[in-house]
């Protein structure tokens, strides 16, 4: 059933065909994306560290990083420099092996993500059938990684955190899960491409409008306890547990569970972009004539769903573990169910906005 | 005939924790022993003594102008209160009387001192609970009065200000201005601290209901200050045993009856605008005088025992005093709140999440130099 395709920008793909026999493409082909994407990955990473600081940084009547470059535009390179060439600490009668695989577990996941992000209409590594389905998948594999964190740290605080994580994780899945299927009812499909082809007639959050908005708001809700960003971030809760599953980290390592938790974020916001506005299509097809905008307007629109992430975050207290799962289970979880009905049913009657 | 074998019940153990001396919660370097069967806690046992300095010890060799500025160093966040104690004491055994001016110009600095403190308290409050925002709101509004400190006495934290007798210096010409000015921006900002925080759905689920300290629990630990008052005892030593220029005012005693740790923020809250009402009576009309009435240079205290309680911040400050009539007190004991206040933890920590704990201990409003000293 699966079918991939390499759609990375038709012209490079063209140019190394005909300057290479098929499997040697193929391989280049491969490797060459590899790296573009590792690089959008890092400066993405460090473009969104700076920008939290930036914005809590307003928000909290401050100036935020303002030395290191113009405007403080080096300060999380800097930042990522000195965490480089820092010491990897770790504790006595630690599991070595599960505590040095803990941050690639983290990191990984939030890198394959990224593959079956469609950035514009021609920019999409892996655009495969069950596309909304791999990336909830691999959301819930990422929390593999902090439980590893905590277990393999021989230290109770991060091992309470990551137990929070396990709860929390294995909790707020369903909610993420359902919000999406209610879109996926709306979009009748799972491939990441079609859903933004059905919004040529108009974004799904217009198209679904109240079932929409309905699951928009949980899906927000339950992206940011994913992400385990405040007000959900229990799993590293500072005043509670000091830094929670990291706590033992130090240096690159902790820098992999830093970056992870930033490009995480990047990819719930880029997720909602894509089911409910649109993803690469402009407002009102302003720019159609212009496909190559496409990246801007996905960009630009997953940054303004990251703004309020990062709104929730310096704003909100942290909820108690227990409110957190009455939350889920009380609340999002039948409120969801019903939406789901509601939105079936909108569908059935064809109550649905169309331009 | 084979039996079935049961699994037996998953079987669950009590573990225990270090919490602190260095953990962002307690603030200082308090040490709890927690025993915590999952996040449920079973048993708080703070630990003492890693900030001891015998501040009541070097009391005794020093003299009664040396010992005001080692007051700064209780409950440093109510350093001006402190001193004062002090102050009071050794004035009232000597029979001195102060100016009026004096007096005003203490209560006047002991409510702005007071606001510092709860704007603290409010900021790190948020911060225990995961809000950040709220720590820079508050510091932009305390720092307006730590420049007040630092233009009348030079210092912003350890202010020295009181000297037995009187004031050190007179106060800064400024002052006046500046604290109206302080005041009508604060009025402003207060709202906004209860539209960040204090109608925060998520901030009253988190406060509601958690911590409850009964009214007769609050008398039988010696509760004093916010944490007696949430709890329905009135104990504002400014009401019943009113001292310096706090017999000219009118203030309503911020009292609540619930207990739990939103009473307890709620009454911090109230006793800020408290404050401010009491500074507004106050700084329009200072009377004009001296300073500082003459003491002698060597300070000797009748030979006898004399206490003086002041309202702190966090609540009742007792100065007990023995003197043998020498230039040194025989005996210097402080009855510090935050000792008090900290014996309840326990009481009212016990049953609640870890959460909770740190919700609790951030009303209970701890300063560790003041229980330790």
């Amino acid at each position: 059933m699966l079918t991939s395709s390499l759609l990375f920008i038709p012209s490079l793909h063209d140019f190394l065909f005909s300057l290479l026999p098929p499997g040697l493409a193929k391989g280049a082909e491969m490797v060459l994306v590899g790296i573009i994407y590792l690089t959008i990955f890092a400066v993405a990473g460090l473009f969104l560290v700076l920008l939290e600081r930036k914005v809590a940084a307003r928000f909290q009547l401050r100036l935020g990083p303002n030395r290191v470059g113009y405007g403080g535009s080096m300060q999380t390179l800097a930042d990522a420099l000195k965490l480089l060439s820092k010491e990897l600490t770790g504790t006595v009668r630690a599991d070595k092996f599960l505590f040095n695989l803990a941050p690639y577990f983290v990191i990984i996941t939030a890198l394959m993500a990224l593959a079956v992000l469609p950035f514009s209409q021609s920019m999409q590594v892996f655009d495969i059938n069950i596309g909304l389905f791999f990336l909830i998948a691999l959301s819930s594999v990422g929390v593999i990684g902090i439980l590893l964190a905590g277990w393999g740290s021989n230290n109770k605080y991060a091992m309470i955190g990551a137990m929070r994580s396990g709860v929390q994780t294995i909790s707020y899945e369903l909610s993420v899960g359902l919000s999406l299927v209610t879109m996926v009812l709306l979009a009748g499909s799972l491939q990441l491409s079609q859903i933004v082809e059905v919004q040529k007639s108009g974004w799904l959050i217009v198209q679904g409008h109240i079932p929409a908005l309905i699951a928009f708001m949980i899906f927000m809700i339950a992206g940011t306890a994913e992400t385990n960003r405040a007000p959900f971030d229990l799993v590293e809760a500072e005043s509670e547990l000091g830094a929670g599953f990291h706590t033992e980290y130090s240096g690159m390592k902790f820098a992999y569970f830093f970056l992870a938790e930033f490009i995480n974020m990047f990819i719930i916001a880029a997720i909602a972009v894509i089911v409910f506005f649109g993803a690469w299509l402009s407002p009102f097809g302003i720019t159609e004539s212009l496909p190559w905008l496409g990246v801007f307007w996905f960009l630009g629109k997953t940054f303004l769903v990251v703004l309020l992430m990062m709104w929730f975050r310096w704003t909100f207290p942290r909820l108690r573990v227990d409110q957190l799962l009455t939350l889920e289970w009380k609340y999002l979880l039948p409120l969801n169910l019903a939406n789901l009905v509601l939105m079936a049913v909108t569908v059935w009657l064809n109550l649905t906005i169309q331009f | 005939m084979e039996t079935a074998t049961i699994a037996p019940p998953i079987k669950s153990e009590e573990y225990f924790i270090n919490m602190g001396p260095q953990h962002p919660a307690t603030h200082g370097v308090l040490r709890l022993l927690l025993t915590l069967d999952g996040e449920i806690i079973k048993k708080v046992e703070p630990d003492l003594g890693y900030i001891h300095r015998s501040i009541e010890k070097m009391c005794e060799r020093n003299s009664y102008q040396q010992i005001i500025h080692l007051t700064d160093r209780l409950d440093y966040l109510s350093s001006h209160i402190n001193n004062e104690a002090v102050c009071l004491a050794v004035e009232a055994a000597l029979g001195v009387e102060v100016p009026e001016r004096v007096k005003v110009v203490r209560t006047i600095l002991d409510e702005l001192i007071r606001i510092s403190s709860h704007c603290l308290w409010w900021g790190v409050m948020g911060m225990d609970l995961g809000a950040l925002t709220s720590y820079f709101y508050a510091f932009r509004d305390r720092e307006m009065i730590n420049d007040i400190f630092e233009e009348t006495c030079g210092a912003r934290l350890t202010m020295n200000y009181n000297v037995p007798g009187g004031l050190m210096h007179d106060i800064h010409p400024n002052f006046v201005a500046r604290t109206r000015e302080f005041l009508a921006h604060f009025k402003t900002k207060l709202p906004e601290y209860d539209r960040l925080l204090t109608d925060n759905v998520i901030f009253q689920k988190r406060t509601k209901g958690v911590g409850v300290l009964s009214r007769q629990d609050a008398i039988a630990f010696g509760a004093s200050g916010p944490v007696g008052r949430a709890s329905g005892y009135s104990c504002d030593v400014r009401v019943h045993h009113p001292y310096s220029a706090l017999p000219k005012v009118t203030f309503k005693e911020a009292l609540r009856t619930e207990g739990d740790s939103f009473a307890r923020y709620q009454v911090r809250i109230q006793e800020m605008w408290e404050s401010v009402a009491i500074i507004e009576q106050l700084i329009d009309a200072i009377p004009e005088g001296p300073h500082q009435v003459a003491t002698d240079a060597v300070i000797k205290l009748p030979k006898g025992e004399f206490y003086q309680k002041v309202e702190t911040a966090r609540g009742e400050l007792g100065v007990f005093i023995i003197s043998t009539g020498t230039k040194n007190p025989y005996r210097l004991k402080f009855r510090s709140p935050g000792f008090s206040n900290l014996s309840l933890l326990n009481h009212i920590a016990v049953g609640g999440k870890i959460g909770d704990l740190v919700a609790t201990m951030a009303t209970l409003d701890l300063v560790i130099p003041d229980i330790d000293r």
